[in-house]
């Protein structure tokens, strides 16, 4: 039904593109969730006001593209390496605010190093890691977070531990480095976590923002093309198969900084 | 500023004070032998002047954190030696593509492999290629003693800013190792006096965003990129030459050599002259851009080039490029980190030289 010129006059603006997430089309794929977190980092950005001291690290694979998207200042690193990278950025101008974006091949596979050593450092920067259990970019193979059983392109039996080894747990691994501040794991499957989602990557750009230290947030995403679905079947995944095995929450979460 | 007395330094210490004075204002390194004498400097002094230091986990976390660095526009320097420094070949190919400048230091050892802890001078094929993947070069810079181990340092720092490209140090165990009298002939400058850089990521306040990437995967636009780069590569080539020439003129036989191994060289061919053989040295100093054109011009003179090389003859390759086939070249190589002495190389110097002497003479 159309409305009248008083009507609309009424209605209040109560969702919009953020300021920082640039106006074109994802490269992604129906149903993948790189675009909710790529979204929810730009609020954040703009929420907080920092568009203009903030330096995004782009890992390889399906988070390549960032500068695309993000309307911030934004370095390529090579593969796995972007934790290393941001610490270069970040010692040079503590007072801006690096974050990084990597999957799960380039953050817990080739990059796993520089990204337990970043976080032992106690880095001030803020690193996105989207898990959705397999390469994506590179067509589907197995990760090192790919669940037992799960086939990809490269377990095409399924995933066993005895030869492939078990699915890593990232944030439970950091949380227990002392250069840690804030370490969380949240999904975008349903609505309520999407919210939940959005807390924890506020609450990274926060700790940053308040020179706490390595803050760190595991999003559990979906992959519908990699792993042969469709969206819902996919987001059921994550509830039924990935959920149990990496549990959602806040696994630490510093209140005073290291040099307090 | 005024000009400092001579001091005696060590040469890894050299390269670390030239960092300093040329406004580096980041260090980034990883424990190998023989190079350690430089990040325990860079170690101490980073601190002392509030700039940064960081001992990372990996050679490969050392040099992305050059390359991130980098691109906010800071003077940046990591060294290693060569074991260390096959592992950085992935940061410097990401270098070279994105353009940004920096300042590798290789002081190498013996190889393949882990080798040993000996000075070599086995990485010539590494540095002068590119040595990672991808069409790129390096400007590689070759000093022969403490003061040019400082001098070339320094000017690496600025090579590096004016054409956006990395620069290598090229040296090896003996030259960090030795102690020699340094003079301090430069005006310091501090990070904070450096000009500003046009294109750095530093937080897009009040202009739009920017991006440094090195994937490109429209063809036509990566193959654009590496003609420009190809373009800057041309443009060093005409004019960052550098060689040191001793005795040449009028030379039969010339001797070719870098680094250490020209040190050695030289003193040969001081004993070749003070016996009236007509043997001279060409230095290169920068090996890329190689000499080519000098030593083409050479063999008006020297039917007969000898590279003398601390690996099995690397240069060597250049080397019978550069002569177009208008001169002999051989080579003699002492590989594995074996360090020959100058009564050695006369005595190959003058059987080769005899030879000469012998076909032109029959």
């Amino acid at each position: 039904m159309a409305m009248d010129a008083k009507q609309l006059a009424e209605m209040k603006k109560v969702y919009s593109r953020p300021e920082c997430l640039k106006d074109t089309i994802y490269h992604f794929c129906p149903g993948c969730n790189h675009g909710n977190v790529t979204r929810m980092v730009a609020e954040a950005i703009d929420e907080f006001g920092i568009k203009g001291r903030t330096i995004g690290v782009a890992g390889v694979g399906c988070c390549v593209f960032l500068y695309n998207y993000i309307d911030v200042d934004v370095m390529e690193a090579p593969h796995g390496r972007a934790c290393a990278v941001a610490t270069g950025i970040n010692r040079v101008h503590p007072e801006k605010i690096v974050f990084t974006y990597q999957g799960d091949g380039d953050l817990a596979a080739i990059g796993l190093a520089e990204t337990v050593h970043t976080a032992n450092r106690g880095e001030n920067i803020t690193v996105i890691f989207v898990n959705n259990t397999v390469y994506g970019m590179t067509g589907g193979q197995m990760a090192p977070t790919t669940l037992l059983g799960q086939k990809s392109t490269t377990s095409p039996y399924g995933r066993e531990f005895m030869g492939d080894g078990y699915p890593i747990k990232m944030a439970e691994m950091l949380a227990t480095l002392e250069g840690a501040a804030f370490v969380a794991r949240v999904a975008c499957d349903t609505p309520k976590n999407l919210m939940q989602a959005k807390k924890a990557i506020k609450k990274a750009f926060k700790m940053q923002i308040d020179k706490m230290g390595f803050s760190f947030v595991e999003v559990l995403s979906a992959c519908p093309t990699n792993w042969g679905m469709n969206p819902l079947d996919a987001y059921k995944r994550v509830d039924r198969e990935m959920t149990p095995y990496f549990p959602l929450g806040i696994f630490k979460e510093r209140t005073t900084a290291d040099y307090l | 500023m005024k000009t400092e007395a001579k001091r005696l330094m060590r040469g890894s210490e050299a390269i670390g004070e030239a960092a300093i004075r040329s406004g580096c204002s980041c260090y980034f390194g990883y424990p190998i032998t023989p190079q350690n004498e430089l990040t325990e400097y860079m170690a101490k002094r980073m601190l002392e002047t509030g700039r940064v230091f960081i001992q990372s986990e990996s050679e490969l976390a050392a040099i992305n954190m050059v390359l991130g660095a980098a691109a906010t526009g800071a003077r940046v320097m990591t060294s290693s030696s060569s074991p260390g420094i096959t592992l950085k070949q992935e940061g410097i190919s990401f270098l070279a593509s994105m353009e940004l400048p920096c300042v590798i230091v290789n002081v190498m050892r013996g190889g393949p492999g882990l080798g040993n802890i000996a000075p070599s001078q086995s990485d010539y094929f590494q540095a002068t290629r590119g040595g990672g993947h991808g069409d790129y070069r390096t400007i590689v810079l070759a000093p022969a003693s403490v003061q040019e181990l400082f001098d070339l340092t320094r000017d690496g720092f600025d090579l590096a800013d004016e054409y956006r490209i990395p620069v290598i140090i090229l040296a090896d165990g003996m030259l960090g190792q030795m102690m020699e009298p340094l003079v301090l002939k430069d005006t310091p400058i501090a990070p904070e006096e450096l000009p500003e850089k046009p294109w750095t990521l530093r937080g897009a306040k009040d202009r739009p965003s920017r991006f440094i990437r090195s994937l490109i995967l429209d063809v036509n636009l990566e193959e654009e990129h590496n003609w420009r780069l190809y373009r800057k590569y041309q443009r060093i080539e005409r004019r960052e030459i550098r060689f040191e020439e001793y005795f040449t003129e009028g030379a039969d036989m010339i001797v070719v050599a870098y680094g250490t191994a020209a040190r050695i060289a030289k003193a040969a061919v001081k004993k070749c002259i003070e016996k009236n053989m007509r043997v001279g040295l060409i230095r290169p100093i920068s090996l890329w851009p190689f000499p080519n054109e000098k030593i083409l011009d050479l063999t008006k003179y020297a039917g007969h080039f000898m590279c003398f090389e601390m690996s099995m003859g690397q240069m060597v390759e250049d080397v019978r490029l550069a002569v177009q086939g208008k001169a002999e070249v051989s080579i003699y190589g002492r590989p594995g980190g074996v360090v020959p002495t100058p009564a050695e190389l006369f005595r190959v110097i003058s059987r080769t030289y005899n030879k000469i002497l012998r076909e032109k003479k029959a």
